[in-house]
């Protein structure tokens, strides 16, 4: 509650009226309130000047600061996995009393060479000779944030329309056949038509793949979840089937289950120059970012898109074609995740493709939407965020010999704590959020606090 | 199923949402039908000449049946006429307003099953084995029988666990550690069961005490599991693996005598102490779930908690009980791949089994029986593809890999009718 600056506050009936008003009773008169109490703390706090306190006692209790929180005990816990699977401070751990300083220099040792290997494979390597090498690190980053913001904002629409799409593998998967047909199958067409043409044929593929789960769940009414986990399998070998069949996706003359390279009038150019792996792929994504953004919260079929996520009951009475919603999100949210294929194939791998091809997006994907809060904006940060660890795990890996696995740790843990503010706010006993009830959803939400003030 | 009804006013709203409509739908009919027609098609478009052999016995047996041989188009043919028979009949039956009978199902099942390994195995040099075909079935269908029960408990609780996934690799990463070094397959399977129990627990303890979204929890404890797995495998199993990643394995157990009977036999009564475990655990956790206070408590808390909390039942405890028992069986199913399976542990060795267990949960309409059941087809599809290959089959191999997941599609999409999870599931619980 209110309780953690009781002495400083000047005496306020309208704290009092909070107090006597049970929350979980009457949520509406608890808000108003406490917007009241907000606003008269506002105007006090400008009296006063104690503005940067208040500044600081909001920010401090706002969302990101438990976002961050998160991340820093996610990367305490990496800290921890790698000191103790590390040989040299097993062996100096061996006389830890005789000489205790060898094992936790040891132990600084590993944790500052994985970080800062971490660091100079994602944003700059500060050890490279030239400047080209030096920034090369955050194209990669970018490079592989591209098809993780793609993927993320398909799972995150999704989930604003109440839908969980675990099946992004298999929409990357069949986007990529899509375009990677169109990109080396079709010949004589220009650049950027026929870049235009794979771009188009993959982003169907992804669409009309998701399409299969919406319609399924619309007529039938089989769970989302299920439905997305079988189709990445069905996806997985059915491309490995035409892969491995000569005259489909195989590249000919060759035994590999592995396609032909991409012809170059369909390949995304690179973004700012051929020494950097960054190509429009990128500038796809952040287009996407603003799409969706404007579709969510701008039109009016992403109203309806968030309406059946809120409620599917009032969005069905309030005239809402409640099937009809779910196909035309999954639709999208297919489309979008296949964006993410077709960077794959146009922009990062244009050599060939193999069945891996998805790279473990479509799963990375989730991570990454939980961490944005399904917010398009947050998912474009979640999505560098994950691009950076991706690039700088391999360094990692590379140089230190530390497994790139760290990185799944890292990036689970975050998401997990940040699935859980109370728990994040206990750990590091941050104040409770400065507006605890949101519209509509006061009873659970007002309950949720007491259980965040036992924790 | 359950006697309880929930009225859909009070029922959480994240339930399926439009549970009121009428019962009876086409659905299954259409899918029969064009599982049929599609069968037929493959008929039709690569006739197989030839015949083909089931070899029904084993030297061991204790009399020999003969090795079947049928004349091969004329099996599939009849066995073609046989589903389109029960098709007419679920159409008819539709019409009036009635189900497709389960025997009717299965009958259409079981023949073109039958038909489909008449005309595959046709003109092969090798015998089909019907034994090795089933046994196969009954040792690979084990961790997702287990994660499958396991699944079942924890939603019945109102827990839904997309984890299982992530406690059978758990389950199978401490079963190797454990196993290595002590030298006993039992205290590997404790150990599994004791590691599956601590995703379990913090499952719980993001699901049921912090409230957050059971789903994404699951979904971020296996991508967890898979990373932690993976990255001790590397850092700490592959540099001492004869230490640490040598594990001894269960042995078979033969029933004396009952070994002897003929298919049954090296079937059900020849196998590992892990499979008749399954057998075991199959029935106690249906007779507790359905016969035991405990039970009653368990679905009460999972189809209304409010009305459950109102008479006195503690509604977080029995969640939680619930969870932890589901772990500790699923943990089994765990160490099945590093004690029973192989003596090993591998990078991702699960493969995904856990998300089959969980479709075999929803595919089984959370009942432990028939979600066993249905875990057993998976094993069963499985292993139909590795003894096909033996015997030459002209299918890609790719197909008879989809085959499982292409008919859990079909299942839940139709074939099951509307499965209805308890009302409460996934919702969690505040108590007011």
């Amino acid at each position: 509650m209110s309780g953690q600056t009781p002495g400083r506050e000047p005496e306020n009936p309208l704290d009092q009226a909070l107090e006597s008003v049970d929350a979980a009773a009457e949520p509406g008169l608890a808000e108003e309130l406490e917007q009241e109490r907000a606003r008269e703390r506002e105007a006090a706090v400008e009296e006063t000047g104690v503005r940067w306190a208040d500044a600081f006692r909001r920010i401090v209790s706002g969302g990101w600061v438990v976002s961050v929180g998160a991340i820093v005990l996610a990367v305490l816990v990496g800290s921890i996995m790698i000191v103790f699977t590390d040989e040299r401070v097993q062996e100096t751990a061996g006389y830890f009393f005789a000489r205790p300083g060898d094992m936790l220099a040891a132990a600084a040792d590993a944790v500052g060479g994985a970080y800062s290997a971490l660091f100079r494979g994602s944003v700059y390597n500060y050890q490279a000779d030239t400047l080209t090498l030096a920034i090369r690190p955050l194209t990669q980053t970018l490079t592989n944030a591209g098809p993780l913001v793609a993927a993320g904002l398909g799972v995150a629409l999704a989930f604003r329309a109440g839908l969980f799409n675990i099946g992004g593998q298999g929409q990357i998967l069949m986007a990529a056949a899509g375009a990677g047909w169109v990109g080396f199958g079709l010949t004589g067409v220009p650049f950027p038509l026929h870049l235009l043409l794979a771009l188009v044929a993959g982003i169907l593929a992804g669409a009309l793949w998701a399409g299969i789960a919406g319609i399924l769940k619309a007529r039938t009414g089989a769970h989302e979840v299920i439905v997305t986990i079988m189709l990445n399998y069905v996806a997985f070998y059915l491309i490995s089937y035409l892969l491995a069949t000569p005259g489909l996706l195989q590249a000919p003359g060759s035994a590999n289950p592995q396609t032909p390279r991409t012809q170059e009038s369909a390949i995304l150019p690179r973004l700012v120059g051929e020494r950097f792996p960054l190509h429009w792929g990128f500038v796809l994504s952040l287009l996407a970012v603003v799409l969706v953004w404007w579709l969510l919260n701008r039109s009016s079929i992403g109203f309806s898109f968030r309406a059946v996520g809120e409620n599917p009951k009032a969005a069905r009475v309030a005239g809402i074609d409640v099937p009809r919603t779910t196909v035309s999100v999954m639709l999208v949210a297919g489309a979008l995740v296949g964006l993410a294929g077709v960077q794959q194939v146009l922009g990062t791998i244009t050599t060939g493709f193999g069945s891996d091809i998805d790279a473990g997006i479509g799963f990375d994907a989730i991570t990454v939407a939980l961490l944005g809060r399904s917010n398009p904006w947050g998912v474009l940060g979640a999505g560098i965020l994950f691009g950076g660890f991706k690039a700088g795990g391999s360094a990692m890996q590379a140089g230190e010999g530390i497994p790139i696995e760290i990185v799944l740790v890292v990036q689970s843990l975050i998401v997990l704590f940040i699935a859980a503010p109370p728990l994040v706010r206990a750990i590091f006993r941050l104040p409770q959020p400065v507006t605890r009830q949101r519209r509509g959803t006061p009873p659970v939400r007002s309950t949720a606090t007491t259980t965040e003030g036992q924790a | 199923m359950t006697a309880t009804t929930v009225d859909g006013a009070t029922a959480p709203q994240a339930a399926a949402p439009s549970r009121a409509v009428s019962t009876v739908t086409p659905k299954a009919a259409i899918a029969l039908g064009v599982v049929l027609a599609l069968y037929a098609l493959l008929l039709l478009l690569a006739p197989h000449e030839g015949d083909a052999r089931f070899r029904l016995s084993t030297e061991r047996d204790l009399f020999v049946l003969p090795t079947l041989e049928v004349p091969a188009l004329a099996t599939a043919w009849v066995c073609a006429a046989i589903g389109l028979a029960v098709v007419a009949l679920a159409v008819v039956r539709n019409l009036g307003g009635r189900r497709v009978p389960l025997w009717g199902t299965v009958l259409y099942a079981a023949a073109l099953l039958v038909g489909f390994l008449a005309w595959a195995a046709a003109g092969s040099p090798r015998d089909l084995s019907v034994v090795g075909l089933l046994s196969g079935a009954v040792v690979l269908c084990v961790p997702i029988v287990y994660g499958a029960l396991g699944g079942v408990i924890g939603e019945r609780a109102g827990v839904v666990n997309i984890a299982i996934e992530g406690q059978l690799l758990a389950g199978a990463f401490t079963a190797a550690i454990v196993g290595s070094l002590t030298n006993s397959p039992w205290a590997g399977l404790l150990a599994a069961m004791v590691a599956s129990v601590l995703v379990a627990l913090v499952l719980g303890l993001f699901a049921i005490t912090y409230k957050v979204n059971q789903i994404i929890v699951g979904v971020v404890l296996n991508v967890l599991v898979i990373g932690l797995t993976s990255f001790l495998y590397s850092q700490v199993l592959v540099p001492s693996a004869e230490v640490l990643n040598t594990t001894t394995r269960f042995a078979r157990i033969p029933i004396p005598f009952l070994e002897r009977i003929p298919l049954l036999g090296p079937v059900l009564f020849n196998q590992t102490i892990v499979v008749y475990l399954m057998f075991v655990m199959v029935f106690a956790v249906w007779f507790a779930l359905y016969r035991t206070r405990w039970g009653l408590r368990v679905r009460a808390v999972g189809e209304h908690p409010k009305a459950a909390d109102t008479v006195g039942i503690d509604v977080v405890r029995t969640r939680y009980r619930a969870v932890v028992t589901a772990g500790a069986v699923a943990g089994i199913g765990g160490a099945f791949y590093t004690v029973v399976s192989i003596n090993q542990f591998n990078r991702e060795m699960t493969a995904g089994a856990g998300f089959i267990a969980l479709a075999a949960v929803i595919f089984g309409k959370w009942n432990p029986v028939r979600a066993a059941l249905a875990g057993l087809l998976f094993g069963f599809a499985t292993n139909l593809q590795n003894v096909l290959s033996v015997v030459g089959s002209p299918v890609p191999s790719q197909f008879m890999l989809m085959l499982p997941y292409v008919v859990t599609l079909l299942a839940v999409a139709g074939l099951v009718g509307r499965s209805r999870p308890p009302a409460a599931d996934g919702v969690p619980y505040t108590k007011e």
